[in-house]
């Protein structure tokens, strides 16, 4: 017995507008919204809703024996909702049927996980919220952006609650293994791991309508019949690709759907079974482990990071970019939140590689723009005014740690002060009811507080109405806070 | 593979790009081996290098019949000529040329410069060409730029051998599209009479093919390169004190090379930043005209005119600068950009150069693109990261470009005329 596990990829970055030094510090928008809303609604046209089609057909024709899995990145999934709101649905219909599994990444497509594990979970925990909000499923298996991964992410994934994640086959790391097993992390034994089976994905993904490859035309029959022919042993192959494979890099007359459709039947007949990531990893246990020091993932020859971080350029943006990451989180700026995720799509550093030959085909075949130098400059000139931004929030001059604490103070501030306002209350009601009423309820305060509350209590009152007016200068009620917060860990 | 070339300039003493192009390319060629070649030039100075080719000069050689003796000769071309092949030239006189005007030696008398009697110059050119093409022997016949190529056609009609003619520019470039009639037909003629013709860049092939109607199997590319930089010029010294970044524009101030768009470019920059300086250096007919420009621009304090820059001062201005700009609007090569990228500042080129078909380490806008050039400036001055990527792999890269891949094309399409 063996089992085909698909997973399909949906990413698309919010390309920026060309953005001139000009602009910087005049202009906060910073996207290219015609570029985006064509090229999604092409690729949704072409790809993502005939694909859409072809899979639900495939899964009412064969019950709940067809299974796939998605991953679609947070960038895109916003797209989709304001330019293709049809996809969405076509989605949920999908999801209903109980045979999709979605996976979890990153919301941005980003590279937080090698810059920032803060960012990281953050990044994550809104994705996986955006897709139960969206499908009503909880991803359980992780597949990082451009399945970047080694041990230390590894680390990471186990830490959030993941059972499996999904990465290359990378030739370097593998070596005499092969990929049709299930592994699991050795910086995190419990975490398994699923790879890619690298030459039958690329032959659907890439070769599949090549006239000058020796096994065109690629049919569902042969596909099905190389799957059977390998050993015994290795039970599960991973296809992993981009869904615009189906219909925009493989077009539709190329027949790619037909033999999508096809599969199922032929696979039936050799008793193969699909699956999810998840069904996978509950019914195969790990054979070996994989150790990954540096990080791999699926993109390039060398099959490494050095697609969005080889250069000078690219790491100097990232750097940047990152150096603010602290200050942002500390912003409920809404605009500066959805700028951050944005700004932080790992395509914005593909498209400065200054990588040449075959990589460099692929990198320019992508990018909007004319050469990585532009790419630089457009990116760093919208960084600058972003940073500008995050600078205007918060004055850089004020390290994180004491800003952190201004903050807290503030925001706990309300419930403070309700909380002091009841106390009052209480003790006014307490007074009115000892006395009787015989004092004026002004001279009540002035002799009874402090003989009750001897701390600094009873001033709070008082300046609890000032503090919320200067929020903005919070200097004074930051210190109180933290005593306060002794006072209460007492 | 003996050739024969006829050039207009040869350093040291040269007067534009066409001097060090050709220089290059007979030395690349020499390094390939197996090639004996005569370069005849109008004037030579006598401190042209001569290891790697033999230098003829065109008013050393005999057009007229004199009677003169060994040691009048020997004391009249010291240092210029061997007094042996005078007199194998003299005896190659093949008409009388008295009327002309010639000297004691029965040579005509030649500026090597670009006269107003430029075309009278080139006739004599190609008179003196006669005597030698009889004189001295070949397989191939190559011309250099238009001035040479009535030379070029009279040897070729002289000895039958195939010809050559080597296009470092056109009349289209220099005019920006306003050709001089007779320009033009000296041009035509030479890419009719050419066996073969060589480009400098794709673009000046388009231009070859559909300006000049000359068919395309006959036109083929050779893209220019450049003689690595000796080590003194590397290490000229930089001015101390530099506190701004420099942005440079370097070349004749006319309008195929665009200035006024640098000028344009440097009015948006400096309303932004004011850390950067603008240079602009040579000299040209449009001078006056860019300082009156920059004067209503309101940048002249940080717009700086530069005058014309002779041998290693080039180079330091090269050094102190943060980024060069080539806004040619139309250039058959452009070999500048190559030099800044040795001294490792980064380049900002037009789409409409010629280099910019074979540089990738630099940043290529159109030159009407003000915005985007500003744009590029910016960015090179304000993110050290972009200023280092650009620096370290264009050194990288112009290293690879070498005269001597450049020069086995050349002998290669001299093997396809002769068969050899």
């Amino acid at each position: 017995m063996k089992a085909i596990c698909f997973y399909f990829q949906i990413h698309q970055p919010f390309r920026l507008k060309n953005y001139r030094f000009f602009d910087i510090g005049n202009d906060h928008y910073y996207y290219d919204d015609f570029a985006d809303d064509d090229i999604i609604t092409r690729i949704a046209r072409r790809s993502y809703l005939p694909a859409n089609a072809t899979l639900l057909d495939m899964i009412h024709e064969h019950g709940k024996k067809f299974r796939v899995a998605f991953s679609l990145s947070g960038t895109a999934l916003e797209q989709l909702e304001q330019c293709v709101p049809e996809f969405i649905d076509s989605m949920k219909e999908l999801a209903a049927t109980g045979c999709v599994e979605f996976l979890s990444e990153t919301y941005a497509h980003s590279l937080a996980s090698l810059q920032d594990p803060e960012e990281f979970t953050r990044q994550v925990r809104a994705h996986d919220a955006k897709i139960e909000q969206l499908f009503g499923q909880k991803p359980k298996v992780f597949r990082n952006t451009e399945l970047i991964y080694d041990d230390d992410i590894a680390s990471m994934v186990a830490a959030m609650g993941f059972k499996g994640a999904i990465t290359d086959g990378a030739r370097h790391i593998l070596g005499w293994k092969s990929p049709n097993y299930v592994y699991s992390a050795a910086s995190a034994p419990k975490l398994k791991l699923l790879l890619k089976n690298g030459k039958l994905s690329d032959d659907i993904a890439f070769r599949f309508s090549n006239t000058d490859w020796a096994s065109y035309p690629l049919t569902a029959d042969k596909f099905i019949g190389w799957i059977a022919q390998l050993p015994q042993e290795e039970q599960i192959v991973n296809l992993f690709m981009n869904y615009e494979s189906l219909g925009e890099l493989q077009p539709r007359e190329s027949g790619i759907f037909e033999f999508m459709k096809a599969l199922p039947r032929f696979a039936a007949e050799n008793d193969i079974h699909f699956w999810t990531p998840s069904d996978t990893l509950k019914a195969l246990k790990p054979v070996g482990t994989l150790t990954v020091p540096y990080p791999m993932s699926w993109s390039d020859e060398a099959r490494d990071t050095s697609a969005w971080l080889g250069n000078v350029l690219q790491q100097e943006a990232v750097e940047k970019l990152y150096s603010i990451a602290e200050r942002v989180h500390l912003c409920d700026d809404k605009g500066i939140q959805q700028d951050w995720n944005r700004l932080q799509t790992s395509d914005h550093f593909f498209y400065m590689s200054t990588k040449h030959s075959a990589d460099g085909t692929v990198h320019s075949a992508y990018s909007p723009y004319s050469s990585p130098y532009t790419a630089f400059t457009n990116y760093m000139n919208v960084l600058s005014d972003f940073m500008t931004r995050v600078e205007q929030q918060f004055p850089a001059d004020i390290d994180n740690e004491e800003l952190n604490s201004l903050l807290l103070t503030i925001n706990n501030q309300e419930a403070e002060i309700e909380q002091l306002k009841r106390e009052v209350e209480m003790m006014r009601g307490n007074i009115t009811n000892d006395l009787t009423g015989d004092f004026e309820p002004d001279e009540v305060v002035a002799v009874e507080e402090p003989a009750e509350e001897p701390k600094e209590e009873p001033k709070k009152p008082k300046t609890a109405k000032k503090t919320k007016d200067t929020a903005a200068k919070p200097k004074t009620p930051a210190k109180r806070t933290t005593k306060k917060k002794t006072d209460n860990t007492k | 593979m003996k050739a024969l070339m006829f050039g207009w300039e040869f350093p040291p003493h040269i007067l534009g790009g066409l001097g060090t192009a050709s220089y290059g390319l007979t030395k690349g060629m020499a390094e390939c081996g197996d090639m004996d070649i005569t370069f005849v030039i109008p004037k030579p100075q006598g401190d042209e290098p001569k290891d790697f080719a033999r230098i003829i000069g065109a008013c050393h050689t005999p057009v007229a019949w004199r009677n003169v003796d060994w040691s009048h000769v020997e004391q009249r071309l010291a240092g210029v000529m061997d007094p042996q092949l005078y007199f194998a030239l003299r005896d190659h006189i093949y008409a009388d040329f008295n009327y002309i005007g010639t000297n004691d030696l029965g040579c005509i008398e030649f500026s090597g410069r670009y006269p107003d009697n430029l075309l009278e110059e080139i006739n004599n050119y190609s008179i003196v060409a006669g005597v030698i093409a009889r004189t001295v022997e070949c397989d191939v016949i190559h011309s250099h730029d238009w001035l040479t190529y009535p030379a070029g056609i009279h040897a070729k009609q002289v000895t039958g051998k195939p010809l050559v003619i080597h296009v470092h520019a056109t009349d289209f470039d220099r005019s920006r599209g306003k050709v001089n009639p007779t320009v033009f037909s000296i041009e035509k003629d030479g890419m009719n009479q050419a066996d073969h013709i060589i480009t400098v860049s794709n673009l000046t092939r388009r231009t070859v093919i559909e300006k000049y109607g000359i068919h395309p199997d006959k036109v083929t590319t050779v893209h220019n390169a450049v003689e690595p930089l000796s080590q003194e010029l590397l290490d000229v010294p930089v001015p101390p004190g530099k506190k701004n970044k420099v942005v440079t524009f370097l070349g004749r101030i006319t309008m195929q090379k665009g200035p006024e768009y640098f000028v344009e470019a440097a009015a948006q920059v400096l309303r932004k930043v004011d850390n950067v300086q603008f240079v602009m250096a040579g000299g040209g007919d449009m001078m006056e005209k860019m300082i009156r420009l920059a004067a209503r621009r309101h940048i002249m304090d940080r717009f700086h005119f530069a005058g014309f820059l002779r041998g290693k001062e080039v180079y330091e201005l090269l050094k102190a600068s943060d980024v060069y700009i080539m806004p040619s609007v139309s250039e058959p090569f452009g070999i500048s950009p190559l030099e800044a990228m040795q001294m490792g500042t980064p380049s900002i080129i037009s789409k409409q150069s010629g280099c910019a078909e074979i540089l990738q380490n630099v940043i290529k806008v159109d030159y009407w693109d003000i915005n985007a050039m500003a744009d590029a400036i910016y960015s090179i001055i304000s993110y050290p990261a972009m200023y280092r990527e650009l620096r370290e792999n264009g050194l990288k890269e112009v290293d690879g470009i070498r005269w001597n891949k450049a020069g086995a094309k050349v002998i290669d399409i001299y093997r396809r005329l002769t068969h050899y």
